[in-house]
């Protein structure tokens, strides 16, 4: 399935993109599928958004979809129906932090 | 003919300022990686057109860019098809991965309990004196690594920690390594400074380490007059003409070895405050050195609102202010431990940053001053190359 996944302003400039990207990503469509098909398209993002080695959201990080903060979601969570058929974005943000 | 390049790293971005000979006339290019805080860039001795960058943000973590065109473009180290790649035949993207090597062990905590090592940014970049694809990186939590691919992977040097690393602690600015100095008469020696641990030299290329802080007096922070690691040790400047001579800016005191190391004493003679952070040495003359002066450590600012740097003739004891150029009232700026240079012309060139977004140039060995540029960010570090063109 391809699924649309927006950047941050940063990481854009870094994977030099456009704010939208469009990823291959395995069924059934989860978190982490739409990050691993990220980090390899991308493998300037590896580090940035997950730790290298254990994987863990970075903790500025957070992903949003449907208006839905998923941060905390296992990674292993489908994506909402809207988001596995292309209607919605999968969005990787830098969150609000340090005043 | 020669020209200056000097490459500025700041809360915001890099810079990279450049003038002929004259050290006069400059054209300013940056912001590069703008928004992203570059804590530090450096040239190749052996390449210069090749600079290593320390990029870094609390959002994404750690980059490092090289730039092969003397910083013209920059690429992230291990992201691009002929990098590193993987089984799947994608570049490993290995570039920013900074592992500590085996157990990640501890390191003492503000509260005095034991806290895991964790990484947090590459605080310098020491590319090598030989060898244009071999890098040193000085990283927070401490520790160096090494990278001999230009930088598209890194490995830590891990011995260093095992010298008393559960006696370390962070500075008020965190557990960095800092400053890395390459011996260029023996290419096994390599000294390196830590805040809040000390000084530690290698004498076999980086498996072994050995503190090197007798002489170093902490009596505030380390009330055992004898302790060997734990020093607030700000910068170590040495002269690439005088190997075995170190110069010290500590948290307080300014210290010289003469004995590469192996025993420090105290030059602050007559400054007025011998607190700060950076120190340099002259490019031709191995005993004339120079400090920034700071009020205290409460009190991040040059005393009585003038910015001095004092220079000594005689590697300390003796220093006279330089103030020609300088603000002479109201300046309530600081200049960090990595953000003071010298050039290799003749007369030599001194350069600093402050945070107060200036740049400062001396082309006379410090006599007078004049301001490269005032309004850049908060400068973390400045680096100069001299190039021959």
């Amino acid at each position: 399935m391809r699924i649309r996944v927006v950047l941050p302003f940063h990481l854009r400039t870094l994977a030099r993109v456009n704010e939208e990207v469009l990823l291959e990503v395995p069924d059934p469509g989860t978190i982490g599928g739409v990050l691993d098909a990220l980090e390899a398209q991308f493998p300037v993002l590896r580090g940035t958004i997950r730790e290298h080695g254990t994987l863990r959201r970075r903790p500025f990080v957070r992903y949003f979809a449907c208006k839905e903060d998923l941060s905390l979601e296992p990674v292993d969570s489908v994506l909402p129906d809207v988001v596995r058929q292309g209607a919605e974005p999968f969005l990787v943000v830098g969150a609000m932090a340090g005043g | 003919m020669s020209s200056i390049r000097v490459l500025v790293g700041t809360k915001k971005g890099a810079f990279v300022l450049t003038a002929d000979g004259q050290r006069q006339s400059w054209k300013v290019s940056g912001p590069h990686f703008a928004g992203w805080e570059i804590y530090h860039l450096k040239g190749s001795p052996v390449d210069p057109n090749r600079i290593f960058a320390s990029q870094s943000s609390g959002w994404f973590g750690q980059i490092i860019q090289r730039s092969d065109d003397g910083g013209l473009t920059w690429s992230p180290t291990g992201s691009r098809p002929e990098d590193l790649v993987g089984p799947d035949g994608m570049p490993k993207g290995e570039g920013n991965k900074f592992a500590y090597e085996g157990e990640v062990g501890t390191h003492l905590w503000y509260d005095g309990t034991q806290h895991p090592w964790e990484f947090k940014r590459i605080w310098h970049v020491e590319p090598s004196l030989t060898d244009p694809d071999t890098v040193f990186a000085g990283a927070e939590d401490a520790a160096l690594f090494k990278s001999t691919d230009a930088g598209r992977s890194w490995k830590e040097l891990p011995g260093l920690r095992s010298v008393k690393s559960h006696l370390w602690q962070p500075g008020a600015g965190g557990m960095g390594l800092h400053t890395i100095i390459l011996d260029p008469t023996d290419p096994k020696r390599i000294y390196v400074a830590i805040s809040a641990a000390g000084a530690f030299r290698t004498d076999d290329g980086g498996n072994t380490w050995r503190p090197i802080n007798k002489g170093l007096k902490s009596l505030y922070e380390l009330p055992d007059p004898d302790t060997d690691v734990g020093h607030c040790v700000h910068h170590i400047a040495m002269s690439p003409q005088r190997p075995g001579v170190l110069f010290m800016q500590k948290h307080w005191d300014i210290m010289r070895s003469d004995n590469s190391g192996d025993l420090w004493s105290e030059v602050s003679g007559n400054l007025p405050s011998d607190f700060g952070f950076p120190i340099e040495v002259h490019a031709h003359e191995p005993e004339t050195i120079y400090v920034v002066p700071i009020k205290s450590d409460s009190e991040h600012y040059p005393p009585d609102g003038k910015l001095r740097v004092y220079r000594s003739r005689m590697g300390g004891q003796e220093w006279e202010p330089l103030t020609r150029g300088l603000p002479q009232q109201d300046c309530y700026v600081n200049v960090l431990r990595d953000a003071m240079a010298v050039d290799s012309m003749d007369p030599c060139g001194v350069y600093f940053g402050t945070t107060g977004g200036q740049v400062y140039c001396s082309a006379d060995g410090g006599d007078t001053w004049n301001a490269i540029v005032r309004d850049l960010p908060a400068v973390l570090s400045v680096e100069v190359q001299t190039l021959k063109s």
